[in-house]
């Protein structure tokens, strides 16, 4: 049945609404407190190290994301902690919000259809994460510029900007993640553990459960067939995801994200960087996967909330 | 009330085996106000909710300005104006911006928009509160704010979800002027309500619900001749007197009689038969102490129909 008019009549209007209201709203506030706070914390263990012993290293500025000073963990470690709660943060209220504020059906009255009020909010909070984003890696390429007194070199940044556009990716998958449940549960507080249950399931229990499963599923196998089994599993998740394309970006010298054959070795320069295209064609699939992820997860909850009648 | 801008026809809905609305229909004229009436979980809000295009139609067609809700609905709600049951808006702006937000979705120019904000505001009296936040509204004030957005949209039909619910009665007899008044400026009005001694002095013609079909439709005078049996109902109080009830019965025009406690008795008739039952009353050596007419209205009709099964073969010989 063909339906008449635009459906992305009214996205501008929601866009900026909704921006308006993330970037002003209490629960903003205080996610970005928390994430400059933690970032700054863990920036300032790098910088220590970082003075201390590789005053030599070419990717000294890439350190500064990846390396942890104890007991802080690394800026990266902290971010892709930190990022999937803000995008929670930000989504896990968004379609049942509407519907306990009981604005929802005097909302969609208005000639608009509703894929305008859908990709409006996950654009608007999408947005919201990017320049929370943007603030911090130019806050932090400015303190490293600051402190540790050394300009950063062409491919360093092309690598931290690259990690900044994956880290955004990353956040746009666990925004569609929680939308999705906003959409499923009517009460946000069901949509809000429920997002945070998966996540942690995803982040901390998924990977050494896809080993498991691994072992039990190939033990007559080879160990590079448990070994590759046990890592695609694992790669269901997102955070593997990511923090396997933050190894080929911001660690030059990865050569493979996965086991690698002696012979497959010969030639090789050990610790030898990559240069740039081949560390992005490294993590290529990686990133093609979380891009994925964050369009099925926004297509499940885009059909779900067109589906969903409107009246409680 | 010749040409008529939006109408139902068979309309149903059903979940899975569950009916919830079952072939309704019925049509509003131009500037007509009209009121979906009957108790809660009766169908209204999901008939109102179909002819927005808000909600899938089942079987059944719904027209609205000669418009297809489910094939136009950006068309449709461009011209007609919903209030929702408990109508939210967006706490943490004010009356003014919330306005805004949705001229901004409607499309109204920027150049138009603050005038006609204002000038919506001033038609439901909230111009003082417009600056204010919605969240420290009380429930007529976010009524009225509901109220404002249609004028504002220039809608040509209002569709109001029990704009009555939940207000005193000072506030509800304001929103009720409000809808009077849109009325007057050629608006059309449908309007569902559970509460319906106020609604009846609105409504030019209602449709009953029950059970998600229109067990009766019409004017309340037609209606209550349907039901009640008469035009009429009086009331009699009247301490003593022998055999009242049949004196009551036997006067030209009472159709029912039905006795109660303490020498209370309730007539249904054609006509006003006051002062027969009052001459009946003292000639049969009774105290008359209380003698009132009601006119039949919309609760007394309610009652009769959905809570006695007399009353609805009482309709059938009646129809």
């Amino acid at each position: 049945m063909p339906r008449e008019g635009s459906p992305w009549r009214g996205l501008g209007t929601v866009i900026l609404k909704e921006l308006s209201d993330h970037l002003t709203s209490a629960r903003m506030r205080v996610l970005e407190w928390l994430v400059v706070l933690t970032a700054l914390a863990a920036l300032y263990g790098a910088i220590q190290s970082v003075r201390d012993t590789t005053a030599q290293d070419p990717f000294l500025f890439l350190r500064l994301f990846t390396t942890a000073h104890q007991p802080l963990p690394s800026f990266v470690a902290f971010l892709s902690f930190l990022v999937p709660l803000m995008a929670i943060g930000l989504g896990f209220d968004a379609v049942n919000g509407e519907h306990s504020r009981r604005t929802l059906s005097r909302i969609l009255s208005q000639p608009i259809y509703r894929d305008a009020l859908l990709f409006g909010k996950f654009i608007a909070a999408l947005a919201t994460l990017a320049i929370s984003l943007i603030c911090l890696w130019l806050l932090v390429i400015g303190l490293g510029l600051f402190l540790l007194g050394v300009p950063p070199g062409g491919e360093e940044m092309l690598r931290s900007l690259v990690f900044l556009g994956v880290t955004i990716v990353y956040a746009g998958v666990w925004l569609a993640l929680a939308m999705l449940f906003s959409t499923v549960f009517r009460s946000a507080a069901t949509a809000a553990l429920v997002s945070l249950g998966v996540w942690l399931f995803l982040t901390i229990i998924w990977p050494p459960l896809a080993q498991g499963i691994a072992q039990a599923l190939f033990a007559h196998s080879d160990e590079a067939t448990m070994l590759i089994g046990g890592q695609v599993l694992a790669r269901l998740s997102p955070s593997t995801l990511f923090g396997e394309v933050v190894l080929a970006i911001l660690h030059p010298a990865t050569r493979s994200l996965g086991p690698v054959y002696l012979d497959q070795l010969q030639g090789a320069v050990m610790g030898a960087p990559l240069p740039f295209g081949e560390s992005l064609l490294l993590a290529w699939p990686q990133i093609v996967g979380m891009i994925a992820a964050a369009i099925l997860l926004f297509v499940a909850g885009y059909v779900a909330f067109q589906r969903q009648e409107v009246r409680a | 009330m010749t040409d008529i801008i939006l109408a139902a026809d068979g309309l149903t809905k059903r979940y899975g085996d569950v009916t919830v609305v079952d072939h309704v229909s019925f049509d509003v004229g131009r500037g007509e106000i009209f009121g979906l009436l009957g108790p809660n979980g009766a169908g209204k809000t999901t008939t109102i909710l179909m002819l927005l295009g808000l909600s899938d139609i089942t079987s059944g067609t719904a027209r609205v300005l000669g418009h297809d809700p489910a094939r136009e609905p950006l068309t449709v709600k461009r011209y007609v104006g919903y209030m929702p049951d408990e109508v939210g808006f967006y706490d943490n702006l004010t009356g003014i911006d919330n306005l805004s937000y949705t001229a901004r979705l409607i499309g109204i120019p920027s150049a138009e928009r603050g005038k006609r904000i204002t000038d919506a505001l001033a038609r439901v009296g909230l111009s003082e509160a417009g600056g204010k936040k919605v969240g420290a509204y009380s429930r007529g004030m976010r009524q009225r704010l509901g109220l404002a957005e249609i004028v504002m949209k220039d809608a040509r039909i209002a569709i109001l979800d029990e704009p009555t619910n939940g207000l005193d009665p000072q506030a509800s007899i304001e929103l009720l002027e409000l809808i009077k008044s849109f009325k007057q400026a050629g608006i059309s009005v449908l309007l569902s309500s559970h509460l319906l001694d106020r609604v009846q002095s609105v409504c030019d013609r209602v449709a009953l619900f029950n059970n998600g079909k229109i067990a009766l439709m019409g004017t309340i005078a037609q209606l209550g001749r349907q039901v009640l049996g008469g035009g009429y109902a009086v009331d009699v109080e009247c301490q003593g007197g022998a055999r009242l009830a049949d004196r009551f019965a036997a006067i030209p025009g009472v159709r029912k009689v039905t006795e109660g406690a303490n020498g209370r008795f309730h007539l249904l008739c054609e006509r006003d038969v006051r002062p027969d039952a009052a001459r009946e009353a003292v000639a049969a050596g009774g105290q008359l102490t209380r003698l009132e007419l009601d006119r039949a209205g919309l609760e007394s009709i309610y009652t009769h129909y959905f809570q006695s099964g007399e009353a609805k073969r009482e309709v059938a010989h009646a129809a």
